[in-house]
């Protein structure tokens, strides 16, 4: 069923050491970054969505002030969320095709080339030395 | 020009609205036959043989997700509560940015063609696989419900019918032609009619909002004076017609805008799109594209919203067949007469028509490859026999879609998709996350939190009164409307977050240390997912 290059079946990749790969500096940097650019930017647009309802649901007086004709500020806040939306969305393809995109390249190439195999070899005694680093 | 005087009757002729609604729709039918010749593979089937590009998958994720409930919803529901509709479209806008960056690219790279291949990855498979297929059964409901419910309306708007017994008859033939679409069709058929969809409704919906603004003078403030004067009251501008009337409703609005914006991250026939293409990298450009086309789309919807609330007003939209739903046909009538209403129209009906058919292919997915292939049949189901219980399970679908549609009809369908929403958010939004970010977590945390959410969720809803206690309820004639909510995420949500954390903790087993390395490098790596890259 499928094609078996490109699935991402349940079973285990049988000779890749994951947990060698995990500990490696260039992982952890990789999840480093990923974290630390996600986790606070998702944090405060969800912020400023919610400061947006809730001001939509109890501040009425002030979302109904006039600013231009009869656009009132209600209708400005829900027009700057679709703004900040693109504006996040834009700053994250290109963050992540600059920072992401390199590191996982690099670490797959290495477990293609075999460093991160299970039989212990060279190789995997090899990443033993940096593993010790991490954490 | 308008004939509304008498409710029940239809705008225009019903035979030529007729006619031209069904020239398109069967011409709609005849791209899908000729796309699904080769869907041999359950791969095929299901995930459209990972061939699409970014772009392609991006109009069809945006196809996807502008249902019926974004244009015909989200229109009635400004048309008729004004400000207070908007939020929908921020809140089906800014839950983009959830799926963006918390889960896309993450879950492309770690499943196959499920949620559960993402949420059983390294816990226990048979009890998380039953979960996980559990709440996508039920979200898929929810979600159906609301489409089947907005089809029925539409047609019976085309076709002047106003009675229940007709519109249940309608709803019934309209979801049969479903069912026989989706059998046919599969995931490549269903992934075409969402790209030349997405682009037809934009379109649409484009060249009434000019219109629209051309009306009034290319202002949008005059607009808004007009929509003022149309219903006799400034308050249509201002958010709290519909949900600032007591500290409940409120309360309610901020539970509705919680659960808009978790929900998209969490729903399965949006996740299931991610794995239609080949790379993370198309993932993240397929996600892109999609807000982009449903940033743009939301803001033509105020401008929809507004101009029907300005040309037609509330109380004609509510007394038409379909109520508020009839809201943007009405208004393409009242703007280009029955050729607009019939294109409209038929726009609507082909979208209501592909987003059935992407809900009903990921519920039977989910049941063929979760419940028969994995757990039934211990991943070793007979070559070809997943596929056909994939396509049984449509049948059987497509029918409960009915009968709940039945039941669901004359309801606003943006605030039925918003039901599926918090359930799918309750159900699987806190595993997903958990499993992709907490180390610590199990597979009892996740058990707990699936069926905790999902339990929470549902008992919300029926005590709500959404089912009982008022006269636009299912059951208007039933009282048990217990819990006041009529939208139950800002308890479900949290609730089953806290359930996946508890059931985590209290948990004395660890899982494989092993499958949670291999998970979180694969997610942030692709490695077995991304094609290998020969130098």
């Amino acid at each position: 069923m499928g094609n078996d290059a490109l699935s991402a079946e349940t079973g285990t990749i049988p000779d890749v050491d994951f947990r060698a790969v995990q500990v490696s500096p260039e992982f952890q940097k990789l999840r480093r970054t990923h974290r630390s650019f996600v986790f606070p930017v998702l944090g405060a647009c969800l912020a400023w969505y919610i400061v947006y309802v809730l001001l939509a649901g109890y501040a009425h007086d002030f979302m109904s002030t006039p600013v231009f004709g009869s656009i009132n500020v209600a209708m400005l806040l829900g027009l700057a969320q679709v703004v900040t939306t693109f504006a996040v969305t834009m700053w994250y393809v290109h963050f992540a095709n600059k920072h992401f995109d390199p590191l996982a390249e690099q670490i797959r190439d290495e477990v293609e080339s075999g460093v991160f195999g299970t039989d212990a070899s060279a190789s995997a005694s090899g990443v033993g030395v940096t593993e010790g680093g991490v954490r | 020009m308008l004939h509304l005087d008498a409710a029940s009757t239809s705008p225009g002729d019903p035979w030529l609205n007729i006619a031209i609604f069904g020239a398109f729709v069967a011409i709609t039918m005849v791209i899908v036959f000729r796309a699904s010749r080769n869907n041999k593979t359950a791969s095929d089937y299901y995930a459209a043989g990972r061939s699409f590009t970014g772009g392609q998958n991006g109009s069809a994720i945006a196809g996807d997700y502008l249902s019926a409930a974004s244009f015909l919803g989200i229109v009635g529901a400004i048309a008729v509560t004004g400000y207070d509709g908007f939020l929908y479209s921020i809140g089906f806008l800014v839950a983009w940015l959830v799926a963006l960056l918390l889960v896309a690219e993450l879950l492309r790279n770690t499943g196959k063609f499920t949620m559960a291949d993402v949420l059983s990855f390294r816990l226990k498979q048979r009890p998380v696989r039953i979960a996980a297929a559990t709440t996508t059964l039920v979200v898929c409901f929810f979600y159906l419900l609301a489409q089947m419910a907005g089809a029925g309306g539409l047609v019976s708007l085309l076709l002047g019918i106003g009675d229940k017994l007709g519109q249940s008859l309608v709803i019934t033939v309209v979801g049969a032609l479903m069912i026989l679409y989706v059998l046919v069709g599969g995931m490549k058929g269903t992934t075409w009619v969402q790209i030349i969809k997405a682009v037809l409704l934009i379109a649409g919906a484009a060249v009434m909002t000019v219109w629209v603004l051309a009306i009034n003078g290319f202002s949008f403030s005059t607009l808004l004076d007009n929509a003022v004067a149309t219903a006799g009251t400034p308050a249509i501008l201002d958010p709290g017609l519909k949900y600032g009337v007591s500290e409940v409703a409120k309360l309610d609005f901020l539970s509705l805008g919680l659960a808009l914006v978790l929900g998209t991250a969490a729903l399965p026939h949006v996740l299931m799109r991610f794995y239609t293409v080949p790379t993370a990298k198309e993932a993240r450009k397929s996600v892109v594209w999609a807000i982009w086309l449903i940033g743009i789309f939301y803001v033509f919807t105020l401008v929809l919203g507004y101009g029907a609330a300005a040309l037609i007003g509330g109380e004609k939209i509510l007394a038409a067949p379909g109520g508020a739903n009839s809201a943007a046909p009405l208004l393409a009538f009242e703007l280009g007469g029955p050729v607009l209403l019939g294109l409209i129209s038929a726009i609507a009906f082909a979208t209501i028509l592909a987003v059935v058919a992407g809900l009903t292919i990921t519920a039977a997915a989910s049941f063929a490859h979760d419940i028969y292939a994995s757990v039934v049949k211990k991943g070793k189901p007979a070559p070809g026999a997943e596929v056909k219980v994939a396509r049984r399970t449509v049948v059987v679908i497509g029918i409960i879609a009915i009968i709940g549609g039945i039941g669901a009809n004359g309801q606003n369908i943006a605030f039925l998709v918003a039901l599926a929403f918090a359930v799918a958010a309750s159900a699987n939004l806190p595993t997903i996350v958990y499993s992709l970010f907490w180390k610590r977590f199990t597979t009892q945390g996740a058990l707990w939190s699936m069926y905790g959410g999902l339990a929470s969720a549902l008992i919300l809803i029926a005590l709500s009164p959404v089912v009982s206690g008022t006269p636009t309820s299912m059951i208007p004639g039933a009282d048990f409307d217990i819990v006041p909510l009529s939208n139950p995420g800002i308890i479900s949500i949290p609730l089953a977050f806290l359930l996946g954390w508890l059931g985590s903790v209290l948990d004395k087993g660890i899982e494989s240390p092993a499958k949670q390395s291999e998970m979180e490098v694969r997610s942030l790596t692709g490695i077995g997912a991304e094609k290998a890259t020969h130098h």
